[in-house]
């Protein structure tokens, strides 16, 4: 009785077909609860007026685009070692989950910079890093669609994405050195999120955080679901085109 | 392994295979720059640095593919994955080759292509020192993209959509020497910087590639 | 609606695009699980008929 059992695709569609509905009632409750109490109960900053209200979406956006990559990098590996489709197929079916945060990190920071720094873009480390990671992202997507065998395409975008882990670290700091950058002195907690916010913030700031978790793990599993059954559907396919 | 980096070599610098093409597209780049920005001498001084730096590094992209394309296509990478060479030391030659029918001749060429753009004067032996310690990075790295895409149909822009994201920390150090050496700062951190990924990169990016050219002549 | 004061431009732009984005991604999301549900079925009805036959 371990995890493992769920790398058995019929077990992992029992198990995440009575998942599914539970994370997404649940990811929109807490979405909802969380933006709502954040859009329409919360002051204004002194200094930011009403664009702290943007924080409840950037941040959570932000944290999940770089969890998504971790969750893809854990699976990835998974698959390298011990062989679960499951795995390579929960990998694929989160990228365009991450892709999307990615970019509702980076047009959120976008329009929240313009009226601070009086900028729409600035080639600030913290967003340089996140357009390099919503590269990697288009990237990691490209290879599974250009890759006909799906087996070796779970291969080679797994060793991709092992390779971009590595060097997205590498760009972090080198964007850093290359650009001090306008995020530093100020107390805005763009990708980390706690910290330097007040109370009355922090709570429906940590449940839409909350929020945007489960609503990836609602739309992971749902996708993943979708990647299992277009799996069988090909081998399916296959079969009948030899038999014929 | 030596017969293997004389044989990839002859066959780069044979007719059709390749070798000045990169040479050519970067001075086509030099000379297209200035007439995209203005030939303002103190624009182009500012940006010399960067549009070598870039211009060495879409070069180095163009010949990547043929760095396994051309053994793939009649069977040749078959035989050398299956024979006692370990595949990383392949890659390896295979990425050194590269580096010295694209990477050294880039490395040569740049302060020519310097004099064109009005880089300062001050920063000349840096350029070759960055481009020198950088360019076999943009190989062993670009070798890895071309081992992902081995095998693929219409793998040219797949290829820059992977590799170009990868050079970024090379770039971003590779570049900051010659700017650095040019407003008279001390150059050296970035340059160990940069020779610090080139060391780490050539080490690492092999094994990388081998296990990307394993997946890749499994499925096909 | 409450008064966003001189961002409220911004604020509403900003939360737009990202539920725009967002649902977009939850509705394609449904709407491929539900096509590859039913070719999936389509399939297995297909070579189960197939079967059926051939005994």
């Amino acid at each position: 009785m371990s995890l493992w059992e769920y790398a058995n695709p019929r077990k992992f569609m029992a198990l995440s077909g009575k998942l599914l509905p539970w994370t997404a009632v649940g990811a929109a409750l807490l979405c909802c609860v969380g933006l709502i109490w954040g859009f329409f109960f919360t002051p204004d900053d002194f200094r930011m007026g009403s664009t702290v209200k943007i924080i409840y979406i950037h941040v959570p956006s932000a944290m999940m685009a770089i969890n998504v990559w971790v969750m893809m990098l854990v699976t990835s590996l998974i698959w390298l070692i011990r062989r679960h489709h499951v795995s390579a197929l929960a990998a694929k079916a989160a990228a365009p989950i991450g892709m999307v945060m990615t970019l509702v990190a980076l047009a959120t920071g976008a329009i929240w910079g313009n009226p601070m720094w009086g900028t729409y873009w600035a080639w600030d480390p913290r967003l340089t890093s996140f357009l390099i990671l919503f590269l990697f992202y288009l990237g990691y997507m490209a290879l599974w669609e250009a890759v006909e065998d799906k087996d070796t395409a779970a291969d080679l975008t797994s060793v991709m994405c092992l390779v971009g882990s590595v060097f997205a670290l590498l760009s972090r700091y080198a964007t850093r050195f290359w650009n001090q950058g306008l995020h530093q002195g100020t107390s805005v907690p763009v990708a980390t999120g706690e910290r330097t916010v007040d109370d009355v913030f922090f709570v429906p700031l940590a449940i839409s955080m909350v929020g945007f978790a489960v609503l990836f793990v609602a739309l992971v599993l749902l996708r993943t679901r979708t990647e299992v059954r277009a799996r069988r559907l090909a081998v399916l396919n296959a079969r009948e085109r030899m038999s014929a | 392994m030596k017969a293997l980096l004389l044989r990839d070599l002859r066959l780069a610098i044979r007719a059709g295979g390749g070798f000045g093409l990169g040479l050519a597209f970067f001075l086509i780049l030099a000379t297209l720059i200035p007439f995209g920005v203005g030939p303002q001498p103190d624009v182009l001084a500012s940006i010399a640095p960067g549009v070598l730096w870039v211009g060495a590094l879409l070069s180095c992209l163009l010949s990547l593919e043929r760095i396994f394309a051309l053994d793939f296509e009649d069977g040749a990478l078959d035989l050398m994955a299956s024979s006692p060479l370990p595949l990383e030391g392949i890659v390896a030659v295979k990425s050194l080759a590269h580096w010295l029918t694209t990477g050294l001749p880039l490395v040569v060429a740049a302060p020519l292509l310097g004099l064109m753009l009005n880089l300062p004067s001050q920063s000349y032996g840096w350029l070759l020192m960055s481009l020198l310690i950088g360019t076999p990075a943009l190989s062993v790295i670009g070798a890895f993209g071309a081992a992902i895409t081995v095998g693929l149909k219409r793998g040219g822009l797949l290829i820059s959509l992977l590799v170009l994201p990868l050079y970024v920390p090379t770039l971003i150090f590779g570049a900051d020497v010659v700017r650095r050496a040019g407003q008279g700062l001390d150059a050296s951190v970035p340059a160990f910087m940069l020779a610090g990924l080139t060391l780490g990169a050539v080490a690492i990016m092999p094994f990388a590639s081998a296990a990307a050219l394993r997946a890749g002549l499994k499925g096909s | 609606m409450i008064d966003l004061g001189k961002y409220a431009a911004d604020v509403v732009f900003a939360y737009g695009i990202s539920l725009g984005l967002i649902l977009g991604l939850i509705g394609l999301s449904m709407y491929r699980a539900k096509r590859m549900k039913a070719d999936l079925a389509a399939a297995e009805a297909r070579i189960e008929a197939r079967q059926n036959n051939g005994t």
